[in-house]
């Protein structure tokens, strides 16, 4: 087994007019978690779907588990388990049926199945679920019942597509907590998500992407330090271009987002001491995140 | 593009086996009202014409109007069970269900799954098809042995309609293009092709039209079976029907392609 799992070189991929994959390039090595990390409508999903080779590059070279793709892409699905961006689980079937009929699709017996069944319900908490239909489960455990049907093949390469979008926090934790004990297990993962605490949370090494194009990549924290490297603090109320005007000469940086000022400051104190005795402004001191790299590369703040 | 097109052609002969199991456990929950759905139409349309139409009518082809009927009827069935298996069941799997993309994400192909809702389909054509002929024969209209003849006729006659249906559904954004298709080609061919009344009856042009259709060959196929009589030209019939089943088939996997992995 080669230790680059996911290989993209130059891919591009437009529809009409529109550019949604312009030029990308990066590796996975195998049992890392790579982010794919932007905005709706950045190419996250577009990418995801070419490794599993769904969709055809107009140009550039990609290499899934060792097999070119999108021409032998079967054989590197072989070895991937998939959660899907919207569940599609087959609704009428029980849980346990759920598993036999994905099985099969990997040519897998019943017996075969039926073996690791008591595995993967553990692992997706689901074991007094095993013969209730999927229509009566919650959205939580859909979730879990479609991450443990991604795991049926023991798949070398997870690829999810924003695996805990519209979960509750407490949904979205567990889901969290089961990845990282997949890490663990040695697999790699491939991530497209919009949340910044879930790329920062998971992700080894991500790709910042805007409009098809990699805007950074790197480790989390890296980026962080690199991009912003200093305290950030926040500024609700009050006029934003009249409020930066008084806190320029401290802050390093300032971004304008919405009705919320962005203040990037080495010093906190010295900004937070030109604002007192102010009325009507609320504050928030905290360390800088990957919301704040994203906000500084594009000007712009991402959908939540 | 010729590499793109062949990645996804089906990928051995038995991957298809598990979409048809898939679709087979889904049936099974419902398996009543789906035979009695199949079957109460075309069994209406053998009694109420072979019975209404047979006062009337007389003998043709030395057998009673009823005994003729039955044979189209099977056919007809047939057609029908395979063609609205396709148009609106395998259309919901593709789309609202959302089954093809989950098993698009294993080591299957879009051919495979393709394949394997073309088997079965065909496969409730059989269960129609044969249906009708047992009762047929129950009634005394058809010999016993030779619905063991006309299953292989009824199995093709599924797949051929499977297979020109699937390339209605990878063409129609929305279930309201099938009713066209529905009015336009499959009802046509009913009148057309011989299943209620003789083809000699119709103008010579019309006659030369029916021998393209397919139906008209499954029809020539199955009712001579059903009535003891000699079957002419079987080889023709036949590879008629499997260029109507493999053609489709193989149109309807690129035009797939096209909408489904851009």
């Amino acid at each position: 087994m080669s230790t680059v799992a996911i290989d993209l070189t130059g891919v591009r991929k437009s529809y009409g007019d529109k550019i949604v994959v312009d030029g990308l390039s990066f590796a996975v090595a195998s049992g890392e978690c790579f982010g794919l990390l932007g905005p709706n409508g950045a190419g996250k999903s577009t990418i995801a779907r070419m490794v599993l080779g769904m969709v055809a590059p107009d140009t550039g070279k990609m290499t899934v588990l060792g097999e070119p793709v999108p021409a032998r892409a079967r054989l590197a699905r072989a070895r991937i388990g998939v959660v899907p961006q919207f569940d599609n689980l087959e609704m009428e079937f029980t849980v346990r049926e759920n598993l036999l009929v994905f099985g099969r699709y990997f040519n897998m017996s019943a017996r075969e199945v039926e073996a690791i069944v008591p595995a993967l319900l553990e692992f997706a908490r689901l074991e007094s679920k095993a013969d209730a239909r999927v229509a009566e489960l919650s959205g939580g455990m859909k979730r879990r019942l479609t991450l443990a049907r991604a795991l049926i093949n023991d798949p070398h390469l997870l690829v999810m597509d924003e695996p805990t979008t519209g979960l509750d926090p407490h949904a979205r934790h567990l889901i969290w907590e089961r990845l990282r004990l997949l890490l663990a297990r040695g697999k790699t993962i491939l991530l497209t998500t919009h949340f910044m605490e879930e790329a920062e949370r998971l992700c080894d090494r991500l790709c910042v992407l805007e409009a098809g194009r990699k805007i950074a990549e790197g480790e989390p924290r890296a980026l962080i330090d690199e991009q912003i490297g200093c305290q950030v603090i926040e500024i609700y109320g009050g006029n934003p271009h009249e409020l930066s005007s008084l806190i320029r000469p401290y802050a390093r940086h300032i971004e304008v987002s919405g009705e919320t000022l962005f203040c990037y400051a080495p010093d906190p104190e010295q900004v937070l001491v030109q604002l007192r005795g102010r009325v009507g402004l609320r504050l928030l001191q905290r360390p800088a995140n990957l919301e704040d790299v994203f906000l500084r590369l594009t000007g712009r703040e991402m959908e939540r | 593009m010729r590499e793109g097109y062949a990645a996804v052609m089906p990928a051995n002969a038995y991957n298809w086996v598990a979409v048809w199991r898939r679709n087979f456990l889904a049936w099974r929950k419902v398996a009543l009202a789906s035979v009695l759905g199949n079957l109460a139409d075309p069994m209406t349309n053998l009694f109420g014409l072979g019975f209404g139409l047979g006062i009337i009518v007389g003998l043709i082809d030395g057998a009673s109007y009823i005994a003729f009927l039955a044979g189209g009827m099977v056919a007809t069935s047939a057609m029908t069970a395979a063609t609205f298996e396709t148009m609106y069941a395998a259309f919901a799997r593709m789309r609202a269900q959302r089954t093809w993309e989950a098993i698009l994400c294993t080591q299957l192909t879009l051919g495979d799954i393709v394949l394997g809702e073309l088997a079965w389909a065909a496969t409730k054509a059989v269960l129609a098809g044969t249906a009708i002929a047992v009762v047929a024969a129950t009634l005394g209209y058809a010999a016993w042995a030779s619905i063991i003849y006309s299953i292989p006729a009824i199995a093709i006659t599924g797949f051929v309609f499977a297979s020109l249906a699937m390339v209605v559904v990878s063409l129609a954004p929305s279930y309201d293009y099938f009713v066209f298709y529905q009015t336009l080609v499959v009802t046509p061919m009913v009148f057309l092709c011989g299943a209620v009344f003789p083809v000699s009856q119709m103008p010579s042009a019309f006659q030369r039209v029916a021998g393209l259709l397919p139906l008209a060959h499954s029809v020539d196929l199955i009712r001579p079976v059903m009535l003891g009589l000699p079957t002419g030209g079987i080889g023709l019939h036949i590879g008629a029907l499997c260029m109507y089943a493999v053609l489709p088939f193989f149109l309807s996997i690129a035009l797939f392609r096209r909408r489904l992995m851009r």
